[in-house]
């Protein structure tokens, strides 16, 4: 099952859950997806240990997508 | 996928040069000329003074004390990046800090247990990540630039994330752009480790010798 979550002031929410196959699940996470960065957030994904790739696309095959707010220097 | 190289935060400030190895060492000597000038005309006036009339001791001695306390003063700008803020609710505290556990390794989840502070190997070097700012050991000499960096004020709910999301945040950025990362923050200071460290709390400054002991077995497998 992949998850997308959003970082925010509960810890975090899991925003949707899809799996691959089940394409009313995954239509559901994209619309669900474009909401949120639409709202400002960036979607982060693991590259393998010690990386993250951003992503403006739902990977579909992505056990979990976080999404965060950008930064600014403070 | 698609995948976006280059953080869009350091898109947006087109005009900073990306920040790379000969940026940082670049940047390095400025700060360290910058504390030479600082420093160099208070102890010569101070030389000088008790050349001319060993009376002005008290007035030397003022002139050394604003030499000393001038690069504190800059190594308490940096260690500040480092300081914890305010928290949240237990429970958002906890989640929080579930998903940074779930971000990071063993090692690293028992230190931020101990420190609130993760350490992030980079290309650059390594990085002490905190709550508003992060730490990078550069160089052969292992020099400390301390960077301010942190979830943007202008968007909603920015100031009440917990701990955890707050560095996960940096986290993940570092992770997709380290350069960007870097051009993205504001460099509060840069300059020797051991004066970053006297700054530093007590409780913090294990993640340093954490950060410390990891850059020198990352130099040694790169020897």
């Amino acid at each position: 099952m992949s998850k997308l979550i959003r970082m925010d002031h509960t810890g975090h929410s899991t925003i949707a859950e899809w799996t691959a196959d089940d394409q009313g699940a995954v239509d559901a996470a994209v619309r669900a997806f474009s909401a949120e960065l639409d709202r400002g957030y960036l979607a982060m994904v693991s590259a393998g240990p010690g990386q993250a790739e951003q992503v403006r696309e739902l990977p579909v095959d992505a056990d979990l997508v976080i999404l965060r707010l950008p930064l600014s220097g403070g | 996928m698609a995948a976006v190289e280059v953080l869009p935060e350091a898109e947006a400030l087109y005009w900073r040069p990306r920040v790379d190895a000969a940026r940082l060492r670049h940047l390095g000597r400025l700060w360290t000329l910058s504390a030479a000038f600082h420093v160099l005309p208070f102890v010569s006036a101070a030389a000088l003074l008790m050349w001319a009339q060993p009376l002005a001791l008290p007035v030397a001695l003022a002139c050394l004390a604003h030499a000393w306390i001038i690069p504190e003063l800059y190594a308490q700008r940096g260690a500040n990046v480092l300081r914890h803020r305010a928290r949240q609710a237990d429970g958002p505290e906890q989640r929080s800090v579930g998903l940074l556990g779930d971000l990071v390794g063993h090692d690293a989840r028992n230190l931020h247990a101990r420190t609130g502070l993760v350490i992030e190997p980079g290309a650059l070097g390594v990085w002490i990540v905190g709550e508003a700012g992060a730490v990078l050991l550069h160089g052969r000499r292992k020099q400390a630039y301390c960077y301010c960096i942190k979830v943007d004020a202008k968007h909603p709910g920015a100031g009440e994330l917990p701990s955890g999301d707050r560095i996960a945040h940096l986290l993940l950025a570092l992770r997709s752009d380290e350069q960007g990362f870097a051009t993205v923050a504001n460099l509060a200071f840069a300059g020797a480790r051991w004066r970053l460290r006297r700054r530093m709390r007590k409780e913090l400054r294990p993640a340093l010798d954490a950060a410390l002991l990891r850059s020198d077995s990352a130099s040694c497998v790169a020897r």
